[in-house]
Parts: structure tokens; C-alpha cells; sequence
């Protein structure tokens, strides 16, 4: 008789499935995993040790490197952080500005997650269908804060601009024809706001169309129906957050229940699943495509109405106008001590926590009274999902393992930060 | 003080009884100190009382205070920091506990109680050295295999010890002692508390 050996597999660290540097040891018996050890680190970059270096505002850029599928969610946790620390409150218009770009990288976020998701378990038209609305809402960002992706467009304080008045136009050029730029560029006459505003008209049109390729779609049921289920005890006990707790049937959304900026004064509902598998989270992050849309209609009709400041006056915290600053005497000295020496915190610890598209991302800063945090821990929602990467994937198939990866939503910048 | 946060404060006052060394709250926050000795026991009855019910471990890290306020600070030296979430009363607690010894700090693991803990105590481990007494399986998680140190300490340099290169004449990646020196932008400054005041300068 044959002598029967279980394989210890490796699987990743450079694997197109494994969303990043994950190196994820299988023990295998046939082809059921009875052990995942999934090793991270490949990408540490001691982002928290760094940030014990520089001063609050120098460490504000490193946020977007962390999750670089949902830059401003991080920025806008580190900000919030800081703001309870030192105890201001933000102007009323950044508030919404934040609420609308906050949804924006939602669906940012959640249409990278289907389109890697669907591509791993072999549905690969999905992905030329969202990275055409990923475009769109990249120039959203490109025309805010003049970067697609590393934004650093919140700031302790506010935003650091008002929104563009004018939507960048694409300029002639000799690759395409003149009727061709003038067809894109019909979409973007007028403002920002009027961009937007066509962006979420049309958009939930485009969540149909995932729907239709996804939905009912006899093999996409069949690789995600039943696989990783989790129980909503065993949901929390793990440190679930986001999609991964709410598809378990736990109505918890930070949003709503510990309600930050203005998102006690949109409206929008809450999706949860049943069964706790991957169909299921899938579900709840399609609805939330739509809920986002709604919120993002809401800011957009208060952003239009409500002109005014955007980042706080203090200029302690915030820098002051060019203008200003070339202008007046008083305003160079803050503007020279703010970029020089940067803010300075009072003693004290906060953690502040944001709904970020994958769970809850929470910044906890330790102050001493210096200009650079004495300690700041960032946590990752993906760190925490990872972790029950050997409970959800033992007794499953190895095929199945593919479609976990792809259901916990890791980003290796956050993981490994 | 508002009024969920003194109904949770006298709560867990309740739940703990003498185990709590001290308790503040500050910016709507609670932090809860409680002795290394009592530290498992108490964190089973935050969980597990029925008027405080927190179920989730949100975040769990180590701090060293070696360097706290420039030297000012006259307590231990580690602690580890864990943030509670109770989702059926909507309240969050931050739980910290010192290591009795500065040169070998222990404090108990608590993935016996939230399995959460497991990855997060690794990773304090793993930066700071603080050991968990009871984890089943204490490995570095985020630093290299191999690789000697705490890098978050305070006394571990930015730039680190060593450095990686490959070394054409022995044809394989190398080890070697890093050739840059840290160095400071921006000084770290504290501010004494008369600082700007008219008359002082």
C-alpha cells in the first residue's frame, strides 16, 4: 500500500492571488487544508516607528501608503486623532467633504475588491468593468489634492483646499482625435461637484451590470455559497469589523453607532447578511456601493448650498493663506514655526476609530506634549482578519483558500504597515 | 464627564472592585489600570459581566515609556494597551497593564479570552519583547526571519543595526552592520507649559 503523506505548501509570497506579499504556509491533507500559517512582514516598513520621528503633520503622507486602495480613510482617521487631541473642531463644510471623499474611496475600495476577488476565482470580465469607474473617481482625487492615489488631502484641521471650481479637462493631444477628447470631455464641463453629481447618477446603473455578471451566476455561486462561514460569536470573538462582522449578521457599523463628522445627518441604511459566508459579504458590500452613492447625492446638495472655510483658522494647527503669508508679519512667524517645529500636542491618549471600507481602522496616539507622537499605533482591520486566516480556511479545499484571500479584503500596506 | 461614560465608569468600578489601580477618563475616553497580577482575571470579567459585556478586542499593543516626557517618567517602563468594544452596550474601555520587570517584562496573554489577541500580543512581542505568559504560539510575525532585536524600543535605532546587500564574491545576500547614520530633521520638542507667555520671553 502506498504510503500516505500530508504536503506543507507554500502559497505566495508572489502569488497573483495572494493580493500582495503574503506567504501563506498550507498543510495539506489531499487537497483539504487542515493548517494555514499565513507569514506577513514582507512589507513592514515600521510606518509607527517613523511616525514617532516626525512631526504630526511630516507623518500625515505615510497614512496613505498604509491601505493605498483606500488613501483618505487612513488620512482621515490619523486627523481625527489628532483633532481629539488637541481638542478643535473642524469647520462644517471639511466635515462633508470628508463624508463625501470617505464614500468615494468606498466604493474605490470595494470596486478593487470585486474586481481582484471576481478575477481570482476566474470571473475576469468584472475587472474591466469596475476599472472603468475606478478611473472616474481617481480624477475625483487627481482634481482635489493633484495625486491619484497618495492624496494627503485631510489634514489635521480640515481639508487642505476648498473643492476645484473647475473639472481638469483632457488637453489635445496627438494620440487622440479631436472628436474623441471632445466626447470625454463633455463629462466634465463645470465643477467638481457637477462631476460627481453625473459620477452617482450613473453609477448605480454600473452596480447593475456587476450584478448581472455576478449575482445569479451559476459558478460565482458555487465557489462562494458555504465557503468560509463564520458564526457572529465567533465574528466578534475574532476581532471582525466592517463587511466581515455585518456579513455575519451583525448590525454594527461605526457610522451609525458612533456616529463621526456629519454621517448622523445623511441618510443611508445598513447592510447585513445571513449566512456568513463569502456570497453573502459579497452581497453586503454591493449594497453598500449603493448606499455610498446615496450618502455621496446627500453631501453633494449640502457641499453646493453651504459655501465657507474649510480647515480651521488656528493657525497653530492649520498654515496660514499664501497671501496672508507674504502679507503680514504675524502670519510668516506661524507659517515658519508650523513647517519647522509643526504642531504641538498636548499630553494625553486618544484612539480614534473610522468605519474604513474593510473594518475598523483606528489610530492610537500616545502624546507626551512633544511635536511628534511619543507612540502611535495604527489598527488595521485587515491585520485582525488575517489572523483568522487558519480558522477560516481549515477543512476547506485548497481552491477555496483563493476565495477566503479574496473575501478579507487584505491590502498588504495595512497588514504589514 | 458624560453621562454613558460615568455609567460605564461605575460599571466596570463595580465589576473590578479592587482590582482597578487607577481609573481616568479624558477626551470621552476611559482607561482603566489595572495590576499585572490581576490583568487575565479582569479582562474575563469585562468580558463576561453582564452590565459590561465587551466582546471584542479591538487593538492590543505594547508601549515603552523609557523616553516619556524627555525622562520624566517614573514608572515602569513596558505596558501593553489593549482597546475593548462592547457591541451590545456600544462602549469602549482602554485596558493597560505594566510589566513588572523592566529587563524581562511578562504580563499573562489573553487569547484565552478573545482570540483576537493572538496576532496583536505577537506583534508586541515581536517589536517590543514583552513576553505573553500563556500565548500558544509566540513567534516574530512582522520583522525578518532571523532577525535580532525589538525595533520599537526606544533605545533601538531608526536606522537599525544591520543592513542587507548582495555580496558578489561570496555570490549570495549579506548581513553587514548598516553605513548610515540616523539623523534628526526636526528635534522632538516639549514645550514648558509658560511657553509664549507675556514677560517670560
Amino acid at each position: 500500500m502506498a504510503e500516505i503523506r500530508n504536503y506543507t505548501m507554500n502559497f505566495g509570497p508572489q502569488h497573483p492571488a495572494a493580493h500582495g506579499v503574503l506567504r501563506l504556509v498550507l498543510e495539506l491533507d489531499g487537497e483539504v487544508i487542515t493548517r494555514a500559517d499565513p507569514h506577513i512582514g514582507l512589507l513592514h516598513r515600521a510606518t509607527e516607528k517613523l511616525a514617532e520621528n516626525k512631526t504630526y503633520v511630516q507623518s500625515l503622507p505615510y497614512m496613505d501608503r498604509l491601505d493605498y486602495i483606500s488613501m483618505m480613510c487612513n488620512e482621515h482617521a490619523y486627523c481625527l486623532a489628532v483633532e481629539r487631541l488637541l481638542e478643535i473642531e473642524i469647520p462644517l463644510r471639511a466635515q462633508y467633504i470628508r463624508v463625501m471623499f470617505d464614500e468615494i474611496t468606498r466604493i474605490l475600495n470595494h470596486l478593487l475588491f470585486l474586481a481582484t476577488h471576481a478575477l481570482d476565482i476566474g470571473a475576469m470580465t468584472v475587472f474591466l468593468y469596475t476599472f472603468r469607474e475606478r478611473e472616474d473617481l481617481l480624477d475625483c482625487y487627481e482634481a482635489v489634492s493633484g495625486a491619484r492615489m497618495h492624496a494627503a488631502y485631510y489634514r489635521p484641521g480640515g481639508v487642505y483646499r476648498d473643492l476645484p471650481e473647475e473639472m481638469p479637462k483632457h488637453l489635445p493631444s496627438p494620440y487622440r482625435s479631436a472628436k474623441e477628447i471632445a466626447r470625454l470631455n463633455e463629462r466634465r464641463e463645470g465643477s467638481l461637484l457637477d462631476f460627481i453629481e453625473r459620477f452617482t447618477e450613473t453609477f448605480p446603473r454600473r452596480v447593475e451590470e456587476y450584478e448581472t455578471l455576478l449575482t445569479d451566476n451559476r459558478i460565482w455561486k458555487q465557489r462562494t455559497v458555504g465557503i468560509g462561514v463564520v458564526s457572529p460569536e465567533e465574528a466578534l470573538a475574532r476581532g471582525f469589523t466592517g463587511p466581515m462582522l455585518r456579513g455575519s449578521g451583525v448590525e454594527w457599523d461605526l457610522r451609525k453607532k458612533q456616529p463621526y463628522e456629519v454621517y448622523d445627518r445623511v441618510d443611508f441604511d445598513v447592510p447585513v447578511g445571513v449566512n456568513g459566508d463569502c456570497y453573502d459579504r459579497y452581497l453586503v458590500r454591493m449594497e453598500e456601493f449603493r448606499q455610498s452613492n446615496r450618502i455621496i447625492r446627500q453631501c453633494i446638495d449640502w457641499l453646493r448650498a453651504n459655501p465657507g472655510p474649510v480647515i480651521v483658522e488656528d493657525h497653530k494647527v492649520a498654515p496660514p493663506s499664501r497671501v496672508a503669508m507674504k502679507s503680514n508679519m504675524e502670519e510668516l512667524i506661524h507659517h515658519f514655526k508650523l513647517f519647522t517645529e509643526g504642531i504641538h500636542v498636548p499630553p494625553g491618549e486618544v484612539y480614534a476609530a473610522i468605519e474604513h471600507p474593510k473594518g475598523e481602522f483606528g489610530i492610537y496616539i500616545v502624546s507626551d506634549g512633544a511635536n511628534k507622537p511619543y507612540r502611535l499605533k495604527i489598527r488595521s482591520s485587515a491585520f485582525t482578519h488575517l489572523s483568522a486566516m487558519d480558522f477560516l480556511a481549515t477543512g476547506h479545499m485548497l481552491a477555496d483558500v483563493v476565495a477566503i484571500i479574496g473575501t478579507v479584503d487584505i491590502v498588504f500596506g495595512e497588514v504589514d504597515r | 464627564m458624560t453621562a454613558k461614560l460615568e455609567r460605564l465608569s461605575t460599571a466596570i468600578d463595580a465589576a473590578l472592585g479592587d482590582k482597578v489601580a487607577s481609573s481616568t477618563a479624558a477626551l470621552g475616553q476611559l482607561t482603566v489600570v489595572v495590576d499585572a497580577a490581576d490583568y487575565l482575571a479582569s479582562a474575563r470579567i469585562l468580558r463576561d459581566s453582564p452590565e459590561l459585556r465587551f466582546e471584542q478586542l479591538v487593538d492590543l499593543c505594547g508601549i515603552d515609556y523609557s523616553t516619556y516626557g524627555d525622562g520624566r517618567w517614573e514608572g515602569r517602563r513596558f505596558a501593553a494597551v489593549s482597546h475593548l468594544l462592547s457591541v451590545t452596550h456600544n462602549w469602549r474601555v482602554r485596558l493597560r497593564t505594566f510589566a513588572p520587570a523592566d529587563d524581562f517584562p511578562v504580563v499573562d496573554s489573553l487569547v484565552n479570552v478573545w482570540p483576537s489577541a493572538n496576532w496583536f500580543e505577537r506583534e508586541a512581542f515581536d517589536l517590543f519583547g514583552i513576553m505573553f505568559a500563556g500565548h500558544p504560539d509566540l513567534r516574530r510575525i512582522l520583522t525578518d526571519y532571523g532577525f535580532i532585536g525589538h525595533p520599537f524600543r526606544k533605545d533601538f535605532p531608526i536606522s537599525g543595526n544591520v543592513e542587507m546587500r548582495y555580496d558578489p564574491e561570496q555570490k549570495r545576500v549579506i548581513y553587514q552592520p548598516v553605513t548610515i547614520e540616523p539623523r534628526e530633521v526636526t528635534p522632538r520638542i516639549i514645550r514648558e507649559d509658560t511657553y509664549g507667555e507675556a514677560g517670560r520671553g
